[in-house]
């Protein structure tokens, strides 16, 4: 099976620790939303999965084979990052003829046609394109390749909104002609929420939410009334968080409400989407810190 | 409007709902063909595995089938089974809220009664 584990991954840089005992399964042909707040970490696992850098313990397998670091599967997984692996001063046809070459197969069909619907000049050097032009270019890329586990790190940086769209259906597109698993780690939780069928949170170390969308969004509530009515509800119930506006109470809820409880007449109860749960996942130490 | 998506329910049904939606108000008469999942996958951004979750629903209610290598298309039973199910639901989707609204309006039955004629005779 193409199943891609993490097993304990740990990582530190001296003191400090990035990454605390994650245990990860991508499943094959399966779309991922890797979420989490700045700084928290993903990027550093999307490097320690792609060998770009080495977890400090704790094992990766892929196909139920441990990786060793020196027989990692180089064309199985496919990163495509923030940072510049490519020369500056190439010209974009250079840069796809090269990575053809490294990855053994390239997808030149669906590369002419990304290239001529963004307006992307194969003459021109990776330096004479804009920021967002520069995603647009690295996300083609990495959907091309014949990697069958691809990761998007921010692969909407700079990018306006129409782009975005586009990029959003070529990604569909590069899926549905051929299946694979697809990693999107970004910030715009809104824009992909209905792209994704897994959810991956990373908070303070750690994942937190490791559950497909589905039963996430099934757990996500906002309930709100009077507040005595609302905390009589919520009791034993996972609060995430507590409004209040004048008389109106209002409680974040992950959780699946108990079925025998009768709902009160004066609650309204209401799913709140990924976004608005993710912001209360993910608020509470954050806030505190400061 | 169809394809309008909210949070209240997974989307794997209400892209199922709203199909048959469709269907009940003849934008998908019987015979014709119903939107494949590419297409609604790329139009609205879903997840393809999703969109087929929710065409599978209505592929087991019976009412959409499909036909090897041209896609799906709506059964011919399929407005008289979606008739069916909703008033078998109306009294309960429908009425009973109509009686707990009267009454906190203070409306009598008798009132409601006539209310209920009136709308007849707007038609």
């Amino acid at each position: 099976m193409n199943e891609l584990k993490l097993t304990q991954i740990t990582k530190q840089f001296g003191h400090q620790v990035i990454l605390d005992d994650i245990n990860l399964t991508f499943k094959p042909n399966t779309i991922y939303g890797l979420l989490g707040r700045n700084g928290v970490g993903k990027s550093t696992l999307l490097n320690i999965i792609t060998n770009r850098i080495f977890a400090s313990s704790g094992t990766i397998s892929w196909q139920d084979q441990a990786l060793t670091g020196r027989d990692h599967p180089v064309q199985a997984f496919y990163l495509m990052s923030e940072t510049n692996l490519f020369s500056k001063e190439e010209r974009l046809n250079k840069i796809i003829k090269n990575t053809a070459l490294l990855q053994g197969q390239f997808d030149e069909t669906l590369s002419a046609e990304m290239m001529t619907a963004f307006g992307l000049n194969p003459k021109k050097k990776l330096s004479q394109l804009s920021t967002g032009y520069r995603t647009i270019f690295k996300a083609m890329l990495a959907l091309c390749v014949p990697a069958e586990v691809v990761f998007l790190d921010e692969p909407i940086l700079g990018l306006d909104a129409n782009h975005r769209e586009m990029l959003y259906q070529f990604i569909l597109k590069a899926y549905e002609e051929r299946p694979r698993t697809i990693v999107l780690a970004t910030h715009l939780i809104e824009e992909i929420a209905n792209l994704i069928e897994h959810v991956v949170i990373l908070n303070e170390t750690q994942v937190i939410i490791d559950e497909p969308l589905e039963t996430v969004l099934a757990k996500s509530y906002r309930i709100s009334g009077p507040e005595e009515v609302v905390q009589a509800y919520c009791q034993e119930l996972n609060q995430l968080a507590t409004e209040q506006l004048g008389t109106l109470y209002i409680a974040y809820i992950y959780d699946q409400l108990p079925t025998e409880r009768e709902i009160p007449d004066r609650l309204t109860i209401e799913h709140v989407d990924l976004q608005q749960t993710f912001i209360k996942l993910t608020n509470e130490r954050g806030n505190r810190d400061v | 409007m169809l394809f309008e998506f909210n949070n209240d329910e997974p989307l794997y049904r209400q892209i199922a709902n709203q199909i048959e939606e469709g269907i009940f108000t003849g934008i998908f008469p019987p015979d014709s063909q119903v939107p494949s999942t590419t297409e609604l996958s790329r139009q609205f951004n879903l997840n393809p595995a999703t969109v087929l979750k929710g065409m599978n629903q209505l592929v087991t209610a019976g009412l959409i089938e499909k036909k090897r290598g041209l896609g799906m298309f709506v059964t011919e039973t399929a407005p008289a089974q979606i008739t069916e199910k909703r008033q078998a639901a109306f009294y309960q989707q429908h009425v009973q809220d109509l009686v707990k609204e009267a009454k906190q309006l203070n409306l009598t039955k008798t009132a409601l009664l006539a209310l209920i004629e009136r709308g007849y005779d707007h038609e």
